[in-house]
């Protein structure tokens, strides 16, 4: 974990609705990278009091080591990151929380929906022979395809409006992919939690081990401040920030819902 | 020109600086002791302990609000027992005053964790009578004057080391509160806990947080702890911790002016995770600028206007 204050955004690039940033980050990935699916934590501007959450899709060592998040303007905060350009530098606390447990000769069924398809990049370029299945709501929410094409050995869409590849959601093409081929190391997912649970249940019937990516509103982004709770299958609190954002499935309470 | 000296003293416990990190806000130091030496601080009031573990309010848990935040996180903590055995050895590694904050459902829970914590050997003891996000005891006990005095009288009894007692601004008169723990034997007083408040989203219609209100921290309520630490320096002699919205050393200035012996540096944190070693760079430097000797020559120097 490091505070880099002055951390350059190298390239912007608009993704449709979501914005790219690549950003110079000094040795914060070399210092405390623990795989795909870690967050950074971003100041946005004097007026707001707390950081945004953001989720790292991928990163270099390098000198300086760079990192690129993907996110779509959810509120304030964002709105303010997205107006960044090239060159503005950004207050980045990171990078935080634990990442998927990927090993490079494992094979991997990526599930993402959403702005929740970015984090999992990284753990495409992490392996080769993985599966990607992404869902969006409609074409032009797209992002990504062509990186996942690029890195995976397979890539399925899938839109909830049916503009693009499958008309449905993607835990229905999990289980597709399940029924013809259960061989793979374990399904990584992330996306809206209707979405994990149905992931969930389908990688939980096929027995293959599943991991997922949680959100929640975050204070500290370190875990100290306790407010990112998520409620754990054995009655616990978990943290998002510190114990995730990544769980494995059996770990968390998929009924805890509004 | 020499330094300033910075160190303080709160009912008889020596702080390097007057820098203490809010209960609530730091855990038990670990996280951020990742990023720096837990030994600059002046003290650290660690996460709010109950008698047994606690897993707190659902989430949301927060809400960022003009110039603060709202939280009801709601005293999720491991329980007092595991603090003493598993988290206590790691902060008396650091040459600071490790300050446990305590909140029961009965005075006699109160007395039960002095007594505990007590010959676990922390420097100081602060009594919560002030959580506006847990439905038995916390607030109850400290908008009461004959409440809080009781739980003080059961802390005092119990304890071995100095009782500080920790007052709610959601009160119509604090120093009510103030004189009632000052007459029931406290150490010191440490003010303000949060104030309660609430956001709703316009499109649900929905308050952010899960329980619905919460506790509001931040800049925002700076003035009113500088307000009330003023009113409850001028109602009682005890020392007092000040807190409420510090984030720059010229914050935590205005809380010694108004009466304060030492000062909390809390949700500044999340901004910045350096603020507190930042704010006591900054109160060194003005206290130098101003031609001060020690810092505590601040303590209770403001000059009011005569109406």
């Amino acid at each position: 974990m490091k505070v880099e204050r002055s951390c350059r955004v190298r390239v912007k690039t608009l993704l449709g609705d979501a914005v790219r940033l690549d950003l110079e980050v000094g040795d914060m990935v070399s210092a405390s990278w623990r795989g795909p699916g870690q967050f950074v934590h971003i100041k946005c501007g004097h007026s707001r009091l707390l950081r945004r959450p953001i989720s790292v899709c991928t990163c270099q060592r390098g000198a300086p080591d760079t990192l690129s998040i993907v996110f779509e303007v959810r509120g304030s905060g964002t709105e303010w990151l997205a107006r960044r350009e090239a060159g503005d530098k950004l207050d980045v606390l990171g990078l935080l929380g634990n990442g998927f447990p990927v090993r490079k000769e494992g094979r991997y069924l990526l599930a993402g929906g959403g702005i929740g398809v970015p984090p999992l990049l990284g753990c495409a370029l992490e392996t080769s022979g993985s599966t990607a299945v992404l869902g969006f709501r409609s074409q032009d929410k797209c992002l990504l395809a062509e990186e996942f094409q690029a890195a995976c050995a397979k890539v399925l869409l899938a839109t909830d409006d049916g503009s693009l590849g499958y008309h449905g959601f993607v835990d229905a093409l999990v289980r597709q992919e399940l029924e013809q081929d259960r061989a793979y190391t374990a399904v990584l997912a992330c996306g809206p939690k209707p979405m994990l649970k149905a992931v969930a249940a389908v990688a939980a019937q096929f027995q293959v081990p599943c991991q997922v990516s949680l959100e929640e509103r975050m204070g500290c982004g370190v875990g100290a401040c306790l407010v990112c709770a998520c409620k754990k299958s054995d009655g616990s609190m978990g943290h998002v920030c510190k114990d995730g954002p990544v769980f494995d499935a059996g770990e968390v309470d998929w009924n805890d819902e509004p | 020109m020499t330094n300033p000296d910075l160190s303080v003293t709160l009912a008889g416990v020596t702080l390097k600086n007057p820098i203490v990190m809010a209960s609530g806000t730091f855990g038990f130091g670990r996280e951020y002791g990742q990023l720096y030496d837990l030994s600059e601080l002046g003290g650290i009031c660690v996460k709010g302990l109950t008698p047994r573990r606690r897993e707190g309010n659902p989430a949301p848990r927060i809400a960022e609000t003009p110039m603060g935040m709202l939280n009801s996180v709601g005293l999720q903590n491991p329980g007092v027992d595991d603090f003493i055995t598993c988290e206590l050895p790691f902060l008396r590694r650091y040459d600071t005053a490790v300050i446990a904050n305590i909140s029961g459902d009965t005075p006699e829970e109160y007395g039960e964790m002095c007594e505990k914590l007590s010959q676990a050997g922390v420097d100081m003891i602060e009594v919560n009578i002030s959580c506006p996000n847990v439905k038995a005891g916390g607030m109850a006990y400290g908008t009461r004057p004959e409440l809080a005095a009781e739980v003080t009288e059961i802390a005092k009894k119990h304890a071995t080391v100095p009782v500080m007692v920790k007052l709610s601004p959601n009160v119509t008169d604090i120093t009510e509160i103030a004189r009632a723990v000052e007459d029931a034997g406290a150490d010191a007083i440490s003010l303000i806990n949060t104030l309660r408040g609430m956001r709703i989203d316009v499109n649900t219609r929905r308050p952010v947080l899960k329980r619905n209100t919460g506790g509001l921290s931040g800049p925002a309520i700076l003035p009113i702890a500088v307000r009330m630490v003023w009113e409850v320096a001028n109602a009682v002699k005890l020392p007092l911790l000040g807190l409420g919205g510090v984030s720059k050393g010229e914050d935590a200035a205005q809380l010694l002016l108004a009466g304060a012996s030492a000062v909390g540096v809390g949700t500044a944190c999340f901004a910045d995770p350096f603020a507190p070693l930042t704010i006591r760079d900054e109160l060194a430097a003005l206290a130098q600028a101003q031609g001060l000797a020690r810092i505590s020559e601040l303590t209770g120097a403001v000059r009011p206007w005569q109406n």
